[in-house]
C-alpha cells in the first residue's frame, strides 16, 4: 500500500500531540509501518504547530510536503488557512471553527481573517465542526482533541473499537468516559 | 516487543541495552528527552550538569573509571564542550564513551544552525548518524564497540527530525558490561606536551584504523537500483532521497566521520550521475571532491541554508513537483509568546517603559524581543548577557551603564553567567545585572537545575542561591525583587543603573507552568469602565483581546496574574473570587 499523509495543525496547548499518539496508536494496532514527526521546544509556547504522520507499508520521509497531505486535521482556523497548501489535489480538510488570536492580531498589527471556512470550502474538501461546543458538551474543553479524532475516524477505514482500544490506550482512565462520549460526538458531527 | 519511540527515547534505549552506566548533560532542544528518558533506567545513573562542559567532563571520568558512559547536548552545547573533548581525543577511553549532539538545521528552537560534522572532522572523532528511531538504538551500540575497540570518544550526530520523529522500535534486552578496571596510565591520560605528542601519533594511527573500517562496516551501505542516478547521502536526507528517487542507487552513510573514501571511488565510478544530498554544510561533498571523486551535483543545487525535505530535492533535481493551491490572502504569523501568568512578562513590561538597552540571553526571556514589548537589544548565546554588559558599559561610560542592562535566567546563569559576575567585580564594572529566577529551566521544557533545590530524579538536593554567588564573586550591590510588583522591580532597576557599582537584582518568582502555582480566577473587563486605552495591551498577553474599541479577556487561557489590573488607570478589571 502506498504511504497515506495526515497533518494535524494547531496552536501550542491545544492537545495536538494527545491526538497524534492517539492516531498512531490506531495505525500501528492495523499494523502498518508508521512515522510520527513533531517540532518540540518553541512552538509550544502558543506558537503554531504541526504534527505529521504517515503510514503504509514502508514509510520513509518523517515529514509531508506541501500538496502531499491526504488529510489535515487542524484545531484552529487560522492554521486551516496557513497550512492549506500542505493539502494534495483531492484530501480532506478537517478544521475546528474556533479561533485563537495570535499575537499580530492581539498587537493590532493584522486582523484576523475573516471568511476562512467559505475560502477554504471553496478551494478544497472541507469539514468544518464547533469542536469546542461538542468538547463542552462531552464535558471538557480540553476534550477538542479527541472531539475531531472522532471526525477524522468516520473518513478513515479502520473499525470503531480500534479507535476506542486506542483511546483506553492513551488517555488517563480518570477522564476515559468523558473522552468516550467527545469521540462520539465528533464521530457523529 | 515493538514500540513507537522518539529518536531520543530510542537513544536512551540503546544506552540502556549497550549498558551504559552513566549519563550526564545539560538540557538543550532537540537532545533533551534522550537524558529524561535514559533516567528512567534504574541500571543508569543519569544527572543534569550546569553546563555541557561539566557533562562532557563528569562522562570523560565515569569512562576512566572504567563505566560506559554517554552525554548528550545541542549542536551549540558542543562549543561549551569542545574544551575536554578534544584532549580526551588523544587520552582516549576506559569504558566506552558516546556523546550525542543534536544539529537544529532550520533553527526551530536555535540560534544559530551550525554543522557539527566540522566538530568531528577537527577533533578527530568517528562520527555516527542514525537516520531515524530504529538506528538511534542501534548505533549508539555500534558507537560503544567502536568506541572501545579504537579506544576513542565516538560522537552520535542526530538532528531535529531524527530526535523528535517516532517509529516502531524493537526491544532487546540489557547486555551487562562490566566495569573495565581503572589502571594508572599517565603516559595515557595526563595530557601535559611530553604525553600528548605521543598520543597525537596514536589519535593518527587511529584515523587510519577507522577508515579501513569504515570501508567495510555495515554502516555504510551501498544500495544499487538504476544506475543513471546515484545518491550519497546520510542521516535523515537518506529518507528523502528514498520518498523522492526510490529507484535510484543509494550510498548510505550511517558513519559520517572518517569516510569511506574507496566505497564512494567505487560507486561514483558505477553510476552515470553522482549527487551528494546533505543538509547545512558541504562535508562530504568536499572530502570526495578533495579526493579526486566527481561530483555531479550538491550544495550547487541544494544551498546549505535549513532543512531539506523530498519537495526541495524534486525541484533541485528538476522533477515534478505535487500541485496544491495556497490561501491567497495574508495570513498573520503565530510567534510563541509568554505563557499567561509568565513571571518574566512584569519585568519586560517594566524595561520597555524604561526604555533601556538591554543585553538578553537565552531562555523564555528572550521573548521579550517579540511585539509589543520590543525589549531586547542582543542575544548570543548562552552566559554572554553579562560579558556584553561588561564590554558594552566599560566602553561607553557611566552614561550608558545607566540606561542599560544585563538580563538572564537561573539556570543560564548557573551555565555560564559566574564567570561573568566575578569579571565584573574583578574589573571594576558600573553594569547591572538582572537574573530572572523562575525556579526552573523554562525553555527546554522544565529541567531542574542548581538553584532549584531538586535533582534530575526530583530528589532534594541543596539549591545553590543566585545571591550568595554574586556576593561571594564580591558583588555588593545584591537585591531581589518580585516581577509580579512591577512599580517595586521599577524602583529597584532605576536604583542600580544609577549606582557606580556592578549590582545584581535577582528578579524572583516561579514560572506559571509549574505544579506549584494555582491558577487564580480569570479576570474579566467591565466594558463600562473600559476606555479602550490600549494600556493592558503593552504587556503583550495572549489572554487579552481588543475589539470594538474595548478590550476583553479570554477566560479559558487567563491565570489571573492581574499584571494587566496594574496597568489599567480606570480599575475596569473584575476578578471573580472562587473558580
Ligand atoms: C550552550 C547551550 N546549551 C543549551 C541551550 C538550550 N537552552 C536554551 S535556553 C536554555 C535554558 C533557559 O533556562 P533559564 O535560563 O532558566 O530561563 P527560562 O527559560 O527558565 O526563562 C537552554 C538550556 C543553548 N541555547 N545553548
Amino acid at each position: 500500500m502506498k504511504t497515506t499523509s495526515i497533518m494535524i495543525v494547531g496552536v501550542g496547548g491545544q492537545g495536538t500531540l494527545l491526538a497524534s499518539k492517539l492516531l498512531g496508536n490506531v495505525l500501528i494496532g492495523a499494523g502498518y509501518d508508521v512515522k510520527l514527526s513533531e517540532v518540540h521546544g518553541m512552538s509550544q509556547r502558543g506558537g503554531s504547530v504541526v504534527t505529521y504522520v504517515r503510514y503504509g507499508d514502508k514509510v520513509y520521509s518523517p515529514i509531508v510536503d506541501q500538496g502531499e497531505a491526504d488529510y489535515i486535521l487542524s484545531f484552529e482556523i487560522l492554521e486551516s488557512a496557513r497550512w492549506i497548501s500542505y493539502l494534495k489535489k483531492g484530501g480532506k480538510l478537517i478544521t475546528n471553527t474556533q479561533k485563537t488570536w495570535p499575537m499580530p492580531v492581539i498587537t493590532g498589527a493584522m486582523a484576523y481573517p475573516e471568511g476562512i471556512v467559505e475560502k477554504l470550502s471553496a478551494m478544497a474538501d472541507v469539514q468544518a465542526v464547533d469542536a469546542l461546543a461538542l468538547a463542552e458538551q462531552a464535558g471538557s474543553p480540553k476534550a477538542v482533541n479527541v472531539v475531531l479524532i472522532g471526525v477524522l475516524s468516520r473518513h478513515m477505514d479502520f473499525p470503531e473499537e480500534a479507535w476506542i482500544k486506542a483511546i483506553e490506550e492513551t488517555v488517563p482512565p480518570k477522564f476515559l468516559e468523558m473522552n468516550k462520549k467527545a469521540f462520539q460526538l465528533g464521530r457523529n458531527a | 516487543m515493538k514500540k513507537l519511540m522518539l529518536g531520543n527515547q530510542a537513544v536512551a534505549r540503546g544506552l540502556y541495552e549497550a549498558g551504559c552506566r552513566f549519563v550526564s548533560s545539560y538540557p538543550g532542544t532537540p537532545s533533551t528527552e534522550i537524558t529524561e528518558q535514559a533516567a528512567l533506567y534504574d541500571e543508569i545513573y543519569a544527572e543534569w550538569a550546569p553546563n555541557e562542559k561539566v557533562a562532557a567532563e563528569s562522562a570523560v571520568g565515569a569512562s576512566l573509571a572504567g563505566a560506559r558512559s554517554f552525554c548528550a547536548m545541542k549542536h551549540v552545547g558542543f562549543n561549551v564542550a569542545a574544551d575536554p573533548l578534544f584532549t580526551a581525543s588523544y587520552t582516549g577511553v576506559n569504558g566506552g564513551l558516546v556523546v550525542c549532539v543534536a544539529d537544529d538545521p532550520g533553527m526551530h528552537s536555535s540560534q544559530n544552525e551550525q554543522d557539527s560534522r566540522h566538530y568531528a572532522i577537527a577533533a578527530k572523532l568517528p562520527m555516527l548518524e542514525p537516520s531515524d528511531s530504529r538506528e538511534c538504538r542501534d548505533f549508539v551500540k555500534a558507537a560503544y564497540e567502536i568506541s572501545e575497540t579504537f579506544d576513542t570518544p565516538a560522537v552520535l550526530r542526530t538532528c531535529t527530525r531524527v530526535a523528535h520523529s517516532q517509529c516502531q522500535v524493537e526491544l532487546f534486552d540489557r547486555e551487562e558490561h562490566a566495569l573495565k578496571t581503572y589502571e594508572r596510565n599517565p603516559q595515557k591520560y595526563v595530557a601535559a606536551p611530553a604525553n600528548a605528542v605521543k598520543r597525537h601519533i596514536e589519535v593518527e594511527k587511529r584515523m587510519d584504523a577507522l577508515r579501513a573500517f569504515a570501508e567495510t562496516t555495515p554502516l555504510n551501505r551501498v544500495e544499487m537500483g538504476d544506475t543513471t542516478l546515484g545518491f550519497v547521502t546520510s542521516g535523515t536526507c537518506y529518507l528523502y532521497v528514498k520518498e523522492a528517487f526510490p529507484e535510484a542507487s543509494v550510498v548510505k552513510l550511517g558513519l559520517v566521520n572518517p569516510l569511506p573514501v574507496q566505497l564512494l571511488k567505487d560507486f561514483a565510478e558505477k553510476v552515470d550521475r553522482l549527487i551528494v544530498v546533505e543538509e547545512l554544510d558541504g562535508v562530504i561533498e568536499n572530502h570526495l571532491r578533495a579526493n579526486g571523486i566527481r561530483v555531479d551535483g550538491g550544495k550547487d543545487l541544494f544551498g546549505c541554508l535549513g532543512e531539506l525535505s523530498q519537495n526541495k530535492l524534486r525541484r533541485a533535481m528538476g522533477e515534478a513537483l505535487p500541485a496544491f493551491d495556497a490561501y491567497d490572502e495574508a495570513v498573520p504569523g503565530r510567534p510563541p509568546v509568554m505563557c499567561p501568568g509568565c513571571p518574566h512578562r512584569g519585568l519586560f513590561t517594566v524595561l520597555s517603559k524604561l526604555k533601556l538597552t538591554v543585553l538578553g540571553d537565552i531562555g523564555c526571556y528572550t521573548l521579550g524581543s517579540g511585539a509589543p514589548l520590543n525589549a531586547v537589544d542582543s542575544v548570543l548565546c548562552m552566559g554572554a548577557s553579562i560579558g556584553m554588559a561588561h564590554g558594552y558599559t566599560k566602553v561607553l561610560g557611566q552614561e550608558a551603564a545607566r540606561r542599560s542592562v544585563a538580563v538572564i535566567g537561573d539556570s543560564t546563569f548557573m551555565h555560564s553567567g559566574i564567570t561573568g559576575v566575578v569579571n565584573l567585580a574583578y574589573n571594576k564594572s558600573i553594569a547591572t545585572v538582572l537574573v530572572l529566577d523562575n525556579s526552573i529551566t523554562g525553555m527546554t521544557g522544565h529541567q531542574q537545575n542548581p538553584t532549584t533545590g531538586l535533582t534530575l530524579q526530583n530528589e532534594p538536593t541543596y539549591p545553590i542561591k543566585v545571591e550568595d554567588i554574586c556576593r561571594a564573586a564580591g558583588i555588593e550591590r545584591v537585591r531581589v525583587v518580585d516581577p509580579q510588583d512591577m512599580a517595586a522591580t521599577e524602583a529597584a532597576i532605576k536604583e542600580e543603573i544609577a549606582a557606580d557599582a556592578p549590582s545584581v537584582i535577582i528578579v524572583r518568582r516561579p514560572c506559571a507552568l509549574l505544579k506549584y502555582v494555582k491558577a487564580k480566577p480569570a479576570l474579566s473587563i467591565d466594558p463600562e469602565k473600559c476606555k479602550g486605552c490600549k494600556s493592558c495591551m503593552k504587556i503583550g498577553c495572549p489572554a487579552i483581546r481588543f475589539s470594538d474599541k474595548k478590550a476583553s479577556i479570554d477566560a479559558t487561557i487567563c491565570v489571573g496574574c492581574g499584571l494587566c489590573e496594574q496597568m489599567c488607570k480606570f480599575g475596569a478589571f473584575e476578578r471573580k473570587e472562587g473558580k
